[in-house]
C-alpha cells in the first residue's frame, strides 16, 4: 500500500518530466486566456482616436510566471500527487489526410494570401523570408528523411550535396552558360553521384562510425570549395549566377520581361512568386517521389535495413546496394535545392554550407519524427519560421535593453525546441509508422515497435 | 525413405575457428531433397555455426560447402568448380554453387537458400504483409523495372504487386495469421511470429530451408502444428528442410535424418531410430552414461568431504 503510494516519488525522473508538462500547459493556458485582456490594451491618441495598444511583453511575463509558480508548486512534496496525467491526442488517418489537404491549398494560395493581408511591401518579406525560406527546409528535410527516417542511416554531412548541387548550378551557369533548367538535372546527378561516393567508404561503418565519417565528408567538400580557389574562387564564393527565367523569359523590366510578354506592371514580386512555386513544386517532387518509392521494394526494403540488417540480408536483399541507392537518392534531392538556392541568391560562398547547416536539417527529421513526411514539414515550419520570427520580436528590446538582439537567441531556440519535444514526444513530432500496405484499413505502427536503425 | 534425387546440400570438412576456439571441427554430413535433415547436439556444439557458415554470415575456416539445384549433385562438375575460382557452374540442368564463396544475400538470391534465426529476426515495426513483401524483393525489384516502372506506376507493376500480395496472403491463411496481417509484427505472440518467420524464409522461393529452434518456446500444441507444417513444407512445396532443434518430439516425429554434432565434432549420423539408439549420442546429451556419472558423484563427494575437513 504504502509502497504504491509513494511510486510517483521514488521515480524522480518521469515525475519531474510530469510536472515540466502541466507547468508548461498551465503556461499555455495563461497566455492564451490572458491574451484579450493582456496583449492589447485601447487608449486614446491626441486626436481622441481609440487605438490598440499591443502588450504582448505583459501578457509573455504572466505566461512565464504562471509557469515558473506552478511549476515551484509541482516540485514540493505536497503539489506532486495533483500531477494529472496527460495523453496526447492521436490524429486518424482521415484527419491526417483532411489535414495535408488543407495545407496544401494554403500553401497553393500563399503568396497571394501574403500579397493581400500585408500590401507589396510586406509580402516580399512574407514570401521570401518565410515561404522560400521554410521551403527549402522542408526538402532538404524530406530529402534526409530518406536517408536517416526510412533506412536509418544517421548522415551527419546532408549539407554536402546541397553544396554540390549550388555549386554545379553556378559553375555551369557562369562558366558554360547553361540555364538553370539545364543545370537543376546536372546539379541532382552530381549530388546522387558524390552520394555514391560518399557511400561506398562507409557501407561496413554503423553508428557513431559512420555519423562521425558522414559529418568529415561534410567538412572536405567545405574545405575543397574554400581552398581549391581558381574553380570556386575561395571565401569570395561565385556570384552573378543567371537568375532563373520563367521558361527562357527574364523577369526584368526590358522589353522582353515576364512582366511586358504577358501585359502586367513590373514589380520584383513577380520572381519571388515564381521561386515560390518553383521550390513548392521540387518540395512536392520530393515527398510525391519518396511516398512512391516507400511503397515499391526499394522503400520496403530501406525500411527493413532500417529494421534488422540480418534479416534483410538472409531474405537476400543486397545491402550494399540499397544503402548506396538511399544515399544517392537522398543526396540528389538536396543537389536539386542546391541548385534552387544558388539561382535564387545569385551568390553563393562555403559559409552556406557549413556543418550547423547539416545539424539544423538532421534537427528537424529528428523533432518531426524520423520517417514522417507531415512531421517533417511541421518541424521545418517550426523550426525555421521560429527563427525568423524572432526578427520580429523588437518589443523584447523594450525588456532587455536596446542592444538586446532577438536573432542572436536562435540556437537558444532550437535547443528548447529539442528539450520540449524530446521531453513530450522523443521519438518526434508524429512517431507512429503508417504502413505501406494493407489488405484492411491501415492502422498507424506505435513508436514503440519501430526501430531507428543502427546509425 | 526413398531418396527423391539424392543430395542438395554436401557439406565437406568444414571447420570453423574463431581465435582459439574451434567451434567446428572439420565436419562433413549431406542433406538429401526432399528430406527433412536434423542437426542436434547440446548447447555450445556449433550447431548455430554451420548454419551461419552455410548461408553466408560466416566464411569457413576450411571445407566446402556445396549445393546443387534440380538434379542429383554431379561429382565431376564440382570438381571443376572447386578448380576454378568461380562462385557457380552450370552444365546442361545441372548448376552447382559453391557457397562458401558466395555473400549471404547471394545464397538466398541465387542458389535459393533461407533461414531463420535462432532469436526471431521479423522487422519488428512492419505489418506482417509487409514482412512477406520485403521477403518477394528480388522478384519484385525486377518487376517493378528497378523502380522505374514501380515509379510511374505501369500496369505489369501493378499486375505483379497484387500477384506478391496474394502471394503473402495465401502463406498468411496457411500459417493462420489473416486476420493479422496489417498488425506489426513485433505485437504477435511468440509462436506467431516464429511461424511468420518461416512463411518469410519460405517467400524467397528456396530450395532448401535452413530452420534454427523453430519449435523453441512453443507450447506442444504449437509444436504440433509446426511438426504439421514442415511436414507440408517438405512434401507439398518440395522444399529440403535441414533443422536445428532442441524439441526431441519434434525431432524424432519428423526427421527422415539427423546429424549430432558435440563440441564442434560429428558424433552421430543416421536415421532417426539409429541415432537415438547410439551409446555417443545418449552419453553427449547425459553427459556421461549411468556407471560414470556414478563414479564422478563418489570423487566429488570425497573431494568436498576432504577439503571441508
Ligand atoms: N562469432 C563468434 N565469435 C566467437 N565465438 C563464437 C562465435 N559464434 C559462436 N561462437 C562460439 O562457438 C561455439 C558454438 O556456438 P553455436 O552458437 O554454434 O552453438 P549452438 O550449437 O548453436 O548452441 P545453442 O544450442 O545454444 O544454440 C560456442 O562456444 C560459441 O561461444
Ligand atoms: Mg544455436
Amino acid at each position: 500500500m504504502r509502497d504504491a503510494r509513494n511510486k510517483p516519488l521514488a521515480s524522480g525522473r518521469p515525475a519531474t518530466i510530469a510536472a515540466f508538462k502541466d507547468a508548461a500547459l498551465v503556461g499555455l493556458a495563461t497566455l492564451g486566456l490572458g491574451f484579450p485582456i493582456l496583449a492589447y490594451r485601447t487608449e486614446q491618441n491626441i486626436s481622441n482616436q481609440l487605438i490598440i495598444e499591443p502588450r504582448w511583453a505583459l501578457a509573455f511575463s504572466f505566461a512565464g510566471l504562471a509557469f515558473a509558480l506552478r511549476l515551484a508548486w509541482l516540485m514540493t512534496s505536497a503539489g506532486r500527487s495533483s500531477i494529472p496525467t496527460w495523453s496526447m491526442p492521436v490524429l486518424s488517418k482521415r484527419a491526417g489526410d483532411t489535414i495535408s489537404r488543407a495545407g496544401l491549398g494554403i500553401l497553393l494560395a500563399y503568396p497571394f494570401l501574403a500579397l493581400w493581408i500585408t500590401g507589396p511591401g510586406g509580402a516580399i518579406k512574407w514570401i521570401d523570408n518565410f515561404g522560400i525560406q521554410i521551403l527549402i527546409y522542408v526538402m532538404l528535410g524530406w530529402g534526409l528523411n530518406i536517408v536517416v527516417g526510412l533506412a536509418g542511416l544517421l548522415d551527419l554531412g546532408y549539407v554536402a550535396f546541397y553544396a554540390v548541387g549550388a555549386y554545379t548550378t553556378a559553375l555551369l551557369s557562369t562558366h558554360f552558360g547553361l540555364s538553370f533548367w539545364l543545370c537543376l538535372p546536372l546539379a541532382g546527378m552530381f549530388a546522387a553521384l558524390w552520394g555514391v561516393l560518399l557511400g561506398f567508404p562507409v557501407l561496413r561503418l554503423r553508428g557513431d562510425y559512420l555519423a562521425i565519417v558522414t559529418l568529415a565528408f561534410g567538412e572536405i567538400i567545405r574545405l575543397v570549395l574554400i581552398n581549391w580557389v581558381d574553380v570556386t574562387g575561395g571565401y569570395a564564393g561565385i556570384s552573378s549566377i543567371p537568375r532563373p527565367t520563367f521558361f527562357g523569359i527574364p523577369f526584368n523590366a526590358t522589353e522582353t520581361g515576364f512582366a511586358a510578354t504577358f501585359g502586367l506592371e513590373f514589380t520584383p514580386l513577380h520572381r519571388l512568386f515564381f521561386l515560390f512555386y518553383l521550390i513548392l513544386a521540387l518540395a512536392l517532387l520530393t515527398n510525391w517521389v519518396t511516398i512512391r518509392l516507400r511503397r515499391l521494394p526499394i522503400g520496403r526494403a530501406w525500411e527493413a535495413l532500417r529494421e534488422d540488417e540480418i534479416a534483410a540480408k538472409a531474405l537476400g536483399i543486397d545491402t550494399v546496394i540499397t544503402k548506396l541507392t538511399a544515399f544517392a537518392i537522398g543526396a540528389m534531392f538536396g543537389g536539386f535545392a542546391g541548385a534552387f538556392i544558388a539561382a535564387r541568391q545569385a551568390f553563393i560562398s562555403p559559409e552556406m554550407f557549413v556543418f550547423m547547416e547539416s545539424a539544423v536539417i538532421l534537427a528537424i527529421v529528428v523533432l518531426g519524427g524520423m520517417g514522417s513526411q507531415i512531421g517533417v514539414a511541421i518541424a521545418a515550419i517550426v523550426m525555421v519560421g521560429g527563427t525568423e520570427l524572432l526578427r520580429e520580436l523588437d518589443w523584447l528590446k523594450a525588456i532587455f535593453g536596446k542592444d538586446f538582439d532577438p536573432t542572436q537567441y536562435r540556437m537558444l531556440l532550437f535547443g528548447l525546441a529539442m528539450v520540449a519535444i524530446m521531453i513530450w514526444k522523443p521519438r518526434g513530432l508524429i512517431s507512429n509508422r503508417e504502413p505501406t500496405i494493407a489488405l484492411g484499413a491501415k492502422k498507424s505502427i506505435s513508436s514503440s515497435l519501430v526501430r531507428e536503425g543502427h546509425g | 525413405m526413398e531418396q527423391r534425387g539424392g543430395t542438395i546440400l554436401a557439406v565437406e570438412h568444414l571447420t570453423m575457428r574463431f581465435g582459439g576456439l574451434l567451434a567446428v571441427q572439420d565436419l562433413s554430413f549431406s542433406v538429401e531433397r526432399g528430406q527433412i535433415t536434423a542437426l542436434i547436439g547440446p548447447n555450445g556444439a556449433g550447431k548455430t555455426t554451420v548454419f551461419n557458415c552455410i548461408t553466408g554470415f560466416y566464411r569457413p575456416t576450411q571445407g566446402r560447402i556445396a549445393l546443387t539445384n534440380g538434379t542429383p549433385l554431379s561429382r565431376p562438375l564440382l570438381d571443376r568448380l572447386t578448380g576454378s575460382s568461380l562462385r557457380h557452374l552450370r552444365e546442361g540442368t545441372n548448376e552447382v554453387f559453391l557457397l562458401e564463396r558466395m555473400a549471404g544475400h547471394e545464397i538466398t538470391a541465387k542458389a535459393h537458400v533461407a533461414r531463420t534465426f535462432q532469436n526471431i529476426r521479423l522487422f519488428s515495426g512492419m505489418t506482417c504483409l509487409e514482412n512477406l513483401l520485403v521477403a518477394q524483393h528480388n522478384a519484385l525489384t525486377r518487376a517493378s523495372g528497378y523502380s522505374v516502372l514501380g515509379l510511374i506506376g505501369a500496369p505489369s507493376w501493378r499486375a505483379a504487386e497484387a500477384r506478391s500480395i496474394e502471394r503473402a496472403s495465401a502463406w498468411l491463411e496457411r500459417i493462420g495469421l489473416i486476420g493479422r496481417a496489417d498488425d506489426p509484427a513485433g505485437d504477435l505472440p511468440y509462436g506467431d511470429q516464429r511461424r511468420l518467420e518461416i512463411a518469410r524464409a519460405m517467400l524467397t522461393d528456396p530450395v532448401l530451408l535452413c530452420l534454427d529452434e523453430p519449435a523453441a518456446g512453443l507450447n506442444p500444441r504449437e509444436s504440433a502444428a509446426l511438426s504439421a507444417l514442415l511436414r507440408t513444407i517438405r512434401d507439398a512445396d518440395g522444399v529440403s528442410i535441414l533443422l536445428i532443434e532442441h524439441d526431441m518430439s519434434v525431432v524424432m516425429e519428423i526427421s527422415d535424418h539427423i546429424v549430432v554434432l558435440e563440441y564442434g565434432l560429428k558424433i552421430s549420423d543416421g536415421s532417426p531410430e539409429s541415432v537415438r539408439d547410439d551409446p555417443k549420442v545418449i552419453a553427449a546429451y547425459l553427459g556421461v552414461d549411468d556407471a560414470e556419472v556414478a563414479g564422478a558423484e563418489a570423487e566429488l563427494d570425497a573431494t568436498v568431504a576432504g577439503r571441508s575437513t
